[in-house]
Parts: C-alpha cells; sequence; structure tokens
C-alpha cells in the first residue's frame, strides 16, 4: 500500500501473466490495443498527456502522471462521480509478469469529509463491509 | 440516493467518535445512551448529541422502552460509499479478462 491509500479508497487488482513485461507494456499504452481491452482513446505515452477514454455508458477523463517505460504507467481516471488515480505497475517473474492495478480516489462530494477524518476511513469501511457481509 | 442525504451521512461519519459509537452499535447490537455513554470517553449528553446527528444521517435509529431509549445501528446507508470500490473491483476484473484475452491474441 502506498501512502495514499491511508485518506483514499482504493481498489487494487493483480495477476500473473505468462508474458514479458514488453509484451504487456504494449498493451497498455498503443491505442489500437487499449481499445480491445479497455476502452476506445486517444492516449499518448508523455507525460502531462490528456486523454479520453470512451464506452457505450459513458467517457473517463485522464492526464498521464507518471510513466516508466516497461515498469509503471500512472493516469488520472475522472468520470462525472469519481476523481482517482490509475496507477499500473509490472513486475517480472519466473514465469512471466505481476500486473498490478491500484485506483485510488473519492467521490467528489466525499472529498471533504474523508480529508478532515484521515486515517481511520479505510479501518473503519473495511470493519463495516464486513458487518454488513455478515448481515445479509 | 440524494445528495443531501448523502451530504448528512458524510458529516455524521467525519467524526471519529460518531464512528465509533456507530461500529459498537453495529457489532453487539443495541444499547441504551448509558451503556454506549459507559464504553466512551465522553459524557452522556455527549453521547447523546452524537446519537441524533447520527439519527439525522439514518445510521441509528431508537426504540423507546419506559424511562430509556434503545439505540441500534442501521447500515444500510452505508453501502453507496462501499459500493463504488465494489463496482470498480468488478470493472477491473473484466478488464483484466480482456487484457488476458488480448494477449493471447498478440502476435498470433
Amino acid at each position: 500500500m502506498n501512502s495514499m491509500s491511508v485518506d483514499t479508497l482504493s481498489v487494487v487488482v493483480e495477476r500473473d501473466l505468462p508474458y514479458p513485461p514488453e509484451k504487456i507494456w504494449r498493451a497498455l499504452t498503443q491505442p489500437h490495443l487499449i481499445e480491445e481491452w479497455l476502452m476506445k482513446g486517444d492516449f499518448q505515452p508523455e507525460m502531462g498527456h490528456r486523454f479520453s477514454l470512451r464506452a457505450d455508458w459513458g467517457s473517463v477523463n485522464c492526464e498521464v502522471r507518471a510513466i516508466e517505460p516497461g515498469k509503471a504507467l500512472s493516469y488520472t481516471w475522472d468520470t462525472k462521480d469519481l476523481r482517482s488515480i490509475v496507477t499500473w505497475t509490472l513486475f517480472p517473474s519466473e514465469t512471466g509478469t505481476r500486473l498490478r492495478m491500484e485506483q485510488t480516489g473519492f467521490k467528489p462530494e466525499q472529498q471533504p469529509y474523508y480529508r478532515g477524518a484521515h486515517a481511520g476511513w479505510p479501518k473503519f469501511l473495511d470493519a463495516m463491509e464486513r458487518v454488513l457481509r455478515e448481515r445479509n | 440516493m440524494a445528495r443531501d442525504s448523502q451530504t448528512l451521512l458524510f458529516k455524521a461519519l467525519a467524526d471519529p467518535t460518531r464512528r465509533a459509537i456507530f461500529e459498537n452499535l453495529c457489532r453487539d447490537g443495541e444499547q441504551t445512551v448509558a451503556a454506549l455513554t459507559a464504553r466512551a470517553r465522553i459524557s452522556q449528553p455527549a453521547v447523546s448529541k452524537h446519537l441524533v446527528v447520527l439519527k439525522q444521517a439514518g445510521l441509528v435509529k431508537d426504540r423507546p422502552d419506559g424511562r430509556h431509549n434503545h439505540y441500534s445501528a442501521e447500515p444500510a446507508p452505508l453501502k453507496s460509499i462501499i459500493d463504488w470500490s465494489g463496482e470498480m473491483t468488478r470493472f477491473w476484473d473484466a478488464r483484466f479478462v480482456a487484457l488476458e484475452d488480448l494477449l493471447k491474441r498478440m502476435d498470433q
């Protein structure tokens, strides 16, 4: 967990893939490939590049925040009701690559309250999620 | 959920003492103000004030019983907060499946 997750919500998805990082990097950064698995958009692997991703359900506004070819890529991921950052990290492994996606962010109306409340939120929400699961 | 009720919900939960009271009620079920006060490090009137805020946000309901009010948690409004991470996890899980499918097809 990075320091941001202390006062934001975050979602992490991780997979071991039987391919070298270079191949996965291409799928993450070439628009005609991005379109095939994520959404249609005009991504360019340049710091500060603004682009949008579109699908039938709507669009996402993005800006490249960090880029380290073959290793890491981070962009903002803003929709009508979500301000967040998506970070991809590629770790070479014996069998290929461990690919990690972490999205951290807020719904805009939640932001001031999270900011004021600091570290208690994620722990609290984890506890509440368990309570809700047990009740169902 | 309406914007106003969402704001009440977040205001109510922005305070760590109120979160602790709410968490107690979720974990241990219905309790009186006296029982909640015994577990908090604040006075009974202060606990009562927090309960009013939680009640306005729809997170707590009370049941009068003689001289005592019994309070219990209503965690349902919290679902809207928890839901986005669940939604996004499902979204990315599906995208990862599509990505693996693409990687299989690349260079063939």
